[in-house]
């Protein structure tokens, strides 16, 4: 019997009159890869931002191990280990690719703003640590050739990938990709997979959305189905592929 | 890049260094002592606009605030200049966090408005304060700066000292850059959300930033009023927080070398016009306007409209287009070679 790690129990979210997650009940277990997928608008993207706290539940408890995250703020989530990257990619273009993942150890050291400006000599040793950490995921990710290049000037493989190593940084022990190979080629895809395989056996949990469905077969152990808010069907992946709902809510009858 | 900075840090400090043997007249050092005080506002603006991308327009009302309270702190209850900078450096901070509570929740640019706002209240209450602030006519008799025994009472002593405090809020803005704070200040201005999801706690850095930025002004402010003897609401009108702005922005946002520049040149560029308006008089030009005025906004105009991201890295950007054809041109033969 796998342990869990998050539950959302009745988990509702009402945008004005939009009713974007309807009384959710979900358990994710710890070190699996879990996808979440469902039709365009089925409230994918704002179970993510519940959890990670960039939006606010209407009614409804996340219990991540113990923790209630309900009325936690973003940062205050990454403190906790929770990492995540977005649909619509957000990587710093205004720094290179390093910096960006660099950003990603933020919470690995403590100094504020006057050490930073008087002392910076105390904190060079600091500096390289955080710097040869960064490079180790760029190497990770294959993207150490680019490290000084302006994040901006990376195509969109590149971009999520990035975005993947910066969450990486983190060393999170829970990480949501929302929509990891929207965009990517096939060739760019397939790396995508490889990449998510090797994190989850660095035993980090892995929830994501995805379109792609031979990716969602290929890389879940397990597969939770939303239509309009609603979970309609979970399981392992052939488990979900052969379920009437689930067949409905995507042909639309 | 970091090393380039240390090195521009260096090359302001030798120009530093020669300027007053070059320049020689009184009155063109203290045009570059008044630059001093526009750099360093424009440092801490530019972490703040540059870096963490919040935009504030009333800047010119914590230069006031550290202004008045040297003022009035030396000239009515005879405190030292340097605790009463302390205390405008004090009280502009605090200001800053009175501001920044309600206005860095939000996203938007709920700050430039409440920024704008405080300027014209500022300016309005050292008009209307007379008691304190002593009104339209201002305040007098403030005292000069005393470092170490020496009265800084030659302009090339001030030129010195205040170039050193230019240097020194450079060094200490160029050190935070580079730094885990700086690092959090750029992401947040590349993507909230994404700064957020690695832990940034980006409302509490914004407030710090802002505080910086307002302590940069406000000491300037204080150096302002310790040189010039005499202040009045004039100089502190919302006009000048918008002259500010624009040093930063046509400088360059994202480099505090741009804004640097930018505030050198804006200093320097009405010096530089003035002789026009003779010049044009001996063309029997009557019509009498400010032509060194028209020509200065016709330099920005160009610049905004031909290097949109600040004449810094407008320029560095054509150089290495140059220096690259060059190459090209230089090495085609060289490589067909091989
Ligand atoms: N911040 C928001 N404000 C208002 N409505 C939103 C917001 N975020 C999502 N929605 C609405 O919630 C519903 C679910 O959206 P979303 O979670 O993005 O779906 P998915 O990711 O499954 O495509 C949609 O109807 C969308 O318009
Ligand atoms: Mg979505």
């Amino acid at each position: 019997m796998p342990n869990s790690i998050l539950r959302l129990e009745n988990l509702r979210k009402k945008f004005g009159g939009v009713v974007a997650v309807d009384d959710l009940n979900l358990v994710f277990n710890k070190g699996e890869v879990t996808a979440l997928i469902g039709p365009n608008g089925a409230g994918k993207t704002t179970v993510f931002n519940l959890i990670t706290g960039f939006v606010k539940p209407t009614a409804g408890t996340i219990l991540f191990k113990d923790i209630r995250l309900n009325h936690k703020k973003p940062h205050a989530i990454a403190a906790l280990g929770i990492g995540r990257t977005f649909q619509n990619v957000q990587v710093f273009s205004n720094m290179t690719v390093l910096e960006n993942v660099m950003v990603g150890r933020h919470l690995r050291s403590r100094n504020g703003m006057l050490m930073s400006a008087f002392l910076p000599p105390m904190l060079r040793r600091e500096e390289n640590r955080i710097r040869a950490s960064a490079q180790e995921r760029l190497v990770l990710l294959g993207l150490d050739r680019y490290a000084h290049l302006p994040a901006g000037s990376l195509p969109l493989g590149n971009q999520r990938m990035l975005e993947i190593a910066r969450a990486l940084a983190l060393e999170p022990t829970l990480l949501f990709l929302d929509e990891p190979a929207s965009g990517l080629n096939a060739r760019e895809t397939m790396a995508m997979g490889e990449l998510i395989h090797k994190i989850k056996s660095m035993n980090i949990t892995v929830i994501l959305v995805e379109h792609d469905m031979e990716l969602v077969m290929d890389i879940s152990d397990r597969v939770a189905v939303i239509n309009f808010g609603r979970l309609i069907a979970q399981g392992t992946p052939k488990e979900v592929q052969l379920n009437p709902d689930v067949i409905n809510a995507y042909l639309g009858t | 890049m970091k090393i380039k900075d240390y090195v521009g840090i260096g090359i302001v400090m030798a120009a530093v260094a020669v300027a007053p043997k070059l320049v020689g007249n009184e009155y063109y050092l203290g045009v570059l002592i008044f630059a001093a005080l526009n750099c360093l506002t424009c440092t801490g603006l530019c972490l703040l606009m540059g870096y963490a991308g919040q935009i504030s327009i009333g800047h010119g009302a914590f230069i006031a605030v550290g202004a008045y309270t040297s003022a009035v702190l030396t000239t009515k209850l005879g405190w030292s200049p340097w605790t009463a900078m302390g205390c405008g450096v004090i009280l502009a901070a605090g200001i800053a966090v009175f501001m920044g509570l309600p206005t860095m929740r939000l996203k938007g640019h709920y700050l430039a408005m409440a920024t704008l706002g405080f300027a014209s209240i500022i300016h309005i209450v050292a008009v209307a304060a007379v008691d304190v602030t002593g009104g339209p006519s201002g305040i007098t008799g403030i005292p000069r700066l005393q470092l170490f025994g020496f009265v800084l009472n030659s302009d090339t002593r001030n030129f010195y000292f205040y170039w050193g405090i230019v240097v020194a809020g450079l060094l200490l803005a160029v050190n935070l850059i580079h730094s885990r704070v700086g690092r959090g200040l750029q992401a947040i201005h590349g993507s909230e959300d994404a700064a957020a999801s690695l832990g940034v706690n980006i409302a509490v850095d914004k407030i710090k930033v802002l505080v910086l930025s307002a302590v940069y002004a406000s000491i300037s402010g204080s150096l302002y009023a310790h040189y010039v003897l005499f202040i009045d609401p004039g100089p502190f009108d919302v006009m000048h927080s918008v002259l500010l702005v624009t040093m930063v922005a046509v400088g360059g946002l994202h480099n505090i070398w741009g804004a640097f520049s930018g505030a050198l040149l804006l200093s320097l560029l009405p010096e530089g016009l003035s002789f026009l308006s003779e010049y044009l008089q001996t063309f029997d030009i009557r019509y009498r306007t400010d032509y060194d005025t028209l020509i200065y906004g016709g330099i920005l105009l160009l610049i905004m409209l031909f290097l949109p991201e600040g004449l810094f890295e407008g320029l560095s950007r054509l150089l290495k287009t140059v220096f690259s054809l060059r190459r090209k041109w230089g090495g085609g033969l060289a490589r067909h070679a091989e």
